[in-house]
């Protein structure tokens, strides 16, 4: 069904990165690869910061009142929080998938698919094509290409989570981010996307919130744990899940706390 | 023993008082409504016919008087460049307090502002063009245009309030998608948050018309009024309001038949306006 074709993707390299929310630090200084073509899992208690981090990824954290971030990030060398780097041309280059479905109400499912290439001006892109591949490459076409035109608010909240991520891939970025992407989602739905983040790998770097454990071991290649604003393990999965370093990690991974 | 108490007399007899008195405070609130617009029917409709819509007023006391046609014109020519002139300002400065002023000086400032407006009268408005449009050192004369201006400073507001409260409904989930999607804040506020919040802004936009339509005062000083039909801006135009007022002080039973009629007509063309308001309220909830 899907004519994916591989493309090399690119390494994302986060440098000693601090988030603040006026005040206080939500994020305290991580330093962390996420190497092209595997899917980093980033997992932790609530409220450690992940959502954040992610955020810092593509600068949208500065989009909020009075918040900031200081360090580096690099997408192949280059430091997306380079003084002259447009925060426009980065969130186009890397994507964002976010954790409640959120397709535009007042756009039909194909002006979805094509908002991302309307909204940037990037005309060639925002072709009915062009949308034709990105809805087949979510596994959505066979759904709903007899109702291109109806609003998208028509879609079931699985099928909206994929529209969200078709809309993303349309923009040909090299880098998916996703902040819990299925926690809004039943447990056909959150397999479906499961199954759609594997075959995506083979065309981006995908970093994906989760606070599902499961989630992490079934997709992840490699895990991040982040406890309060820190990062304090990453690890290929089963290493992270199986022999924990740290004590910490070990606590969280068998339950204990969190 | 039974499990239930009795229901206590009291209860019983507060229950029916607290019932008749929320009624008559219903029936007080609703029947000042009916009797004022009972009454307006009761004599302007006398006054309908298909001359009384198709005809300018002649301006003779006696004999052929003329219907109110110049005045229906008037007043839409009159409102609709009023609200050419608010609503996309209005639409504008709720557009920067809600999206990119926000918690700025300048932002506070325009609120504090929109707040004075808010609250002065209408005939204040009227004052201001008249001294400086009407008889001011510039410009001198009446003009269609100035009343225009006029009922555009009244309108201001309320578009401006009715559009920040309409803007902020807009979650802010579609400004991050959009925003993540690689798009320049102009065009994530074009295309994702205006048409997101149409409804609101064109329920704001009808009440501000239909409470403006009625206005007098700022007429009075900056329009003057007319008998013939114009659609010239620059001079002195007929409207609903002015011939209303002009005609209830005649000492003639048929010019005062006359301003019930226009009375009627401009109640049913607000009533109108505010129905569409709410009909356009209802369509697009997000
Ligand atoms: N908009 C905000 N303003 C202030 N503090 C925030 C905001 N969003 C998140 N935080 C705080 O930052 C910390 C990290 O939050 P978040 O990144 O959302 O965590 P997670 O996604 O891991 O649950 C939390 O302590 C949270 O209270
Ligand atoms: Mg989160």
């Amino acid at each position: 069904m899907t004519t994916t074709i591989a493309k090399k993707g690119m390494n994302l390299t986060v440098k000693n990165i601090q988030a603040f929310y006026g005040e206080s630090k939500a994020v305290k200084g991580v330093s962390i690869d996420f190497p092209a073509n595997k899917i980093t899992a980033l997992i932790g208690p609530s409220g450690c910061g992940k959502s954040t981090l992610v955020r810092c990824l593509n600068r949208m954290h500065e989009e909020g009142s009075s918040a900031s971030v200081r360090g580096k990030v690099l997408l192949n060398e280059e430091n997306i929080y380079g003084a002259d780097v447009d925060p426009v041309s980065v969130r186009r280059t890397i994507g964002m998938v976010f954790q409640k479905p959120n397709p535009f109400p007042t756009m039909s499912i194909l002006d979805n698919v094509l908002a991302g290439p309307r909204l940037s001006g990037d005309r060639a892109h925002a072709t009915r094509k062009h949308a034709e591949q990105a809805l087949r490459d979510v596994g959505l076409w066979a759904e709903v290409k007899h109702k291109l035109n109806r609003p998208a608010a028509d879609l079931s909240g699985g099928q909206q989570q994929r529209l969200c991520i078709a809309r993303a891939i349309a923009l040909e970025p090299e880098v998916l981010l996703m902040d819990e992407p299925c926690s809004a989602l039943d447990p056909i739905s959150t397999q479906r996307i499961e199954e759609l983040v594997l075959r995506l790998k083979k065309r981006f770097t995908i970093v994906m919130v989760t606070h599902n454990l499961q989630q992490a071991q079934r997709v992840a290649d490699r895990t991040a744990f982040m406890l309060d604003g820190e990062l304090i393990e990453v690890a290929a999965t089963s290493n992270l899940f199986n022999k924990p370093k740290d004590s910490r990690t070990k606590k969280y991974v068998t339950g204990q706390f969190g | 023993m039974s499990v239930f108490i009795a229901t206590s007399r009291r209860r019983l007899v507060t229950n029916v008082l607290i019932k008749s008195l929320l009624l008559a405070g219903v029936i007080a609130a609703l029947l000042p409504l009916v009797l004022v617009i009972g009454y307006v029917f009761a004599k302007g409709l006398p006054a309908f016919s298909a001359d009384f819509f198709l005809t300018d007023p002649t301006g003779a006391f006696f004999g052929d008087q003329g219907g109110i046609r110049s005045a229906i014109i008037g007043t839409f020519a009159i409102v609709g460049l009023a609200s050419l002139i608010a609503i996309p300002t209005g639409i504008a400065l709720a557009v920067y307090l809600n999206e990119i002023g926000k918690k700025s000086k300048l932002a506070s400032g325009i609120r504090y502002g929109v707040d004075i407006l808010t609250g002065v009268p209408s005939i204040v408005f009227g004052l201001f063009i008249y001294s400086v449009l009407v008889i001011g050192d510039f410009m001198t004369g009446f003009a269609a245009w100035k009343g225009s201006l006029a009922l555009a400073l009244l309108m201001l507001p309320v578009v401006i309030r009715a559009g920040e409260v309409s803007l902020a409904m807009v979650p802010t989930t579609l400004r991050e998608a959009a925003l993540a999607l690689g798009a320049p804040r102009w065009r994530v506020i074009l295309f994702v948050v205006l048409p997101s919040a149409v409804s609101g802004l064109v329920t704001g936009s009808l009440l501000a018309i239909a409470r403006t339509a009625g206005e007098t005062a700022p007429l009075l000083f900056t329009v003057l009024g007319a008998q013939a039909l114009t659609m010239s801006f620059v001079e002195p135009m007929n409207s609903l309001p002015l011939q209303i007022f002009n005609d209830i002080r005649q000492p003639n039973p048929d010019l005062v038949t006359r301003a019930w009629g226009a009375a009627l007509t401009l109640i049913l063309l607000i009533l109108v306006t505010t129905l569409i308001a709410r009909f356009a309220a209802r369509r697009n909830r997000i």
